[in-house]
């Protein structure tokens, strides 16, 4: 033999791993960096941004100021210089807060049923009806703004058909309000929910709803003491992924809101165009993803204490 | 399963599935789910101009669409836009899933994870307005405004939506196909061309055509982003809306609905397709 080369007992093995790992790194990198350069990096970018001076037109000073912070909450007097609660921001934060919890309630009181009644078709039928709650979700958002904006606006489908019915005399001023924006959103994120309960009710072991019946429960009984804590899960999820893009919606608002019915979104496009404070609205907007990760991270306890529970 | 349970022969009629008012509730859901596009869709073959009242059947809109010069530009864009966005991402997202899958825990797994992950995780707005904030400082820099920016932004939040179907698909392939190519002196970029790559294909395709109807569809990012004069399709409308509306937009509406109803029908044949 002309060359022997010794190798320690696993020496190989970690060689061979290293060189796996590092050929999973290269195969992963366009991804990572396309997601570092235009989603992930820039959202660090932003925080320093939230620490500068607003410019005279739009973008920033490079001076230091913690004004892009405080102004979320207080706004100096322009007379007397005090300090003022931002009672426009407070009112559009819980603006914000309100409607995505109506909007989370309302897709659950149909969202529910909607996802039984799929669940419990027979297996064949499942495919199709899933499908068409699928559909709409993939379909565009504007779109399906656009087609409540049809619904609801005074000369829409809806107020002509009471008028011609005889209930009203005048149309219903429906758009541009609060219950607009709350009719759109349960509209388009709707889908959201029924998918996620679905997959629960689909693993639903009906014997144990057999056996609440057995044991003299009604069909409301077995459903609040037996079904509902066992769709629990789907119903948290589903619940999670409405409210989220709720609270960080800007298409529906901005079209069935109109101007003055701000929501988070809106409140934070506002300091980029006409507000021409974008210190502001990195903070808000940093402010926005805050509450988000904390709606993700309270999902994550419960959803880990319940596997642990089960 | 509860079909073949004692009960429900025993007491015919008496299904413990059955619960009161969830089938009317859940068929009103499906209705109310369909009945605002399908008003839109039969509003954009109206004659008249007004938005209320029927007159008729027409396709007027649809030619006035059609010849609006704003309409055609908008749709190119949107479809250079979506094209190279949904390929470059579908490219980096099979790659991403084939170093992510079918291994045991690796260091950094997680982060990748997370990384490719985070544009689902944070809202809409706020990588909007982040990406305003460094593109525009670019833009000022170095004065260039052309389209890039666009597909830049596009090409990273579409890789998440093409990586979950590539990913679902390798999780559930057969390994020991790839293996018995290797055991017949496969080399391992032949293994890759010949069993792999076939085997993974539609679950590539169905992240391409995911990524392809994202891209296609956002609003958010690309009002943001654009430069003037770069409007796609979703922007353009956004714009009409501000102005009187005309049933030209239900027109445009239909179209993108129809794009997008086939390429989700397609997508879910692909990956309900057992192999």
């Amino acid at each position: 033999m002309a060359e022997t080369q010794t190798y320690q007992p696993g020496e190989l093995e970690a060689e061979a791993r290293a060189a796996d790992n590092r050929s999973r790194w290269l195969l992963s990198l366009p991804a990572v960096v396309i997601i570092t350069c235009a989603a992930a990096g820039p959202l660090l970018v932003m925080v320093l941004y939230s620490f500068l001076t607003p410019g005279d037109y739009g973008n920033v000073k490079w001076q230091f100021s913690l004004d892009g912070w405080t102004n979320i909450f207080v706004q100096r007097d322009i007379f007397d210089d005090t300090l003022i609660w931002a009672d426009a921001h407070l009112s559009i934060f819980w603006r914000s807060l309100s409607l995505s919890l109506i909007t989370t309630i309302l897709t659950l009181l149909f969202g529910v049923p909607t996802a039984w009644f799929i669940a419990t078709q027979p297996a064949n039928r499942r495919q199709f009806w899933l499908f068409l709650v699928t559909v709409p979700f993939w379909t565009n958002l504007l779109v399906r703004t656009i087609a409540i904006q049809e619904l609801i606006r005074s000369e829409g489908v809806i107020n002509l058909a009471l008028m011609k019915v005889g209930l009203i005399d005048e149309p219903i001023q429906m758009m541009f309000t609060d219950f607009a924006i709350g009719f759109g959103m349960t509209y388009v994120y709707l889908p959201l929910m029924v998918l996620p309960v679905y997959a629960s009710v689909d693993k639903l072991d009906f014997r144990l709803v057999e056996a609440a019946h057995d044991l003299y429960a009604g069909r409301w009984t077995a459903f609040r003491r037996v079904i509902l804590p066992l769709i629990k899960p789907g119903i948290i999820a589903g619940s999670i992924l409405v409210f989220i893009p709720s609270l960080g919606a800007y298409v529906t608002p901005r079209v069935l809101g109109g101007g003055k019915n701000l929501m988070f979104g809106n409140l934070i496009e506002l300091q980029f165009g006409a507000g021409r404070n974008w210190p502001l609205g990195a903070a808000l907007s940093l402010m926005l993803m805050l509450a988000v990760m904390v709606a993700l991270i309270w999902y994550v306890r419960v959803t880990s204490r319940e596997q642990a529970d089960g | 399963m509860a079909e073949n349970s004692p009960l429900k022969t025993k007491a015919r009629g008496y299904s413990v599935k059955t619960l009161p008012g969830f089938s009317v509730v859940a068929l009103f859901t499906l209705v109310a789910l369909y009945a605002p596009i399908v008003i839109l869709v039969v509003y954009s073959f109206n004659q008249g101009t007004s938005l209320a009242v029927w007159e008729g059947f027409s396709l007027r809109w649809y030619q006035q669409a059609a010849a609006n010069e704003a309409v055609q530009d908008a749709a190119l864009r949107s479809l250079i836009l979506a094209i190279s966005a949904a390929s470059v991402a579908t490219v980096a997202a099979t790659m991403a899933a084939l170093a992510t899958t079918r291994t045991r825990h690796f260091p950094g797994r997680t982060m990748i994870y997370a990384l490719i992950n985070q544009p689902l995780m944070v809202p809409e707005i706020v990588t909007a307005v982040a990406l305003l904030i460094v593109f525009a400082a670019i833009k000022v820099w170095t004065g260039h405004t052309s389209m890039i920016y666009l597909i830049v932004a596009h090409t990273a939040f579409c890789v998440p939506f093409a990586y979950l179907p590539i990913r679902a698909r390798l999780e559930t392939m057969d390994n020991s196909l790839e293996a018995a190519a290797q055991d017949l002196y496969a080399s391992r970029w032949l293994t890759f061309r010949r069993v792999t790559l076939p085997l993974m294909w539609p679950g590539i395709v169905a992240g391409l055509m995911l990524a392809f109807v994202i891209s296609l569809d956002d609003v958010v990012i690309t009002e943001f982003v654009k430069s003037a004069g770069q409007e796609t399709l979703p922007t353009y409308m956004l714009g009409q809306l501000r102005r009187v509306v005309t049933p030209e937009v239900n027109a445009i509406s239909t179209v993108i609905l129809l794009a997008g109803a086939i390429l989700v029908s397609l997508f879910f044949l692909l990956t309900n397709r057992r192999v």
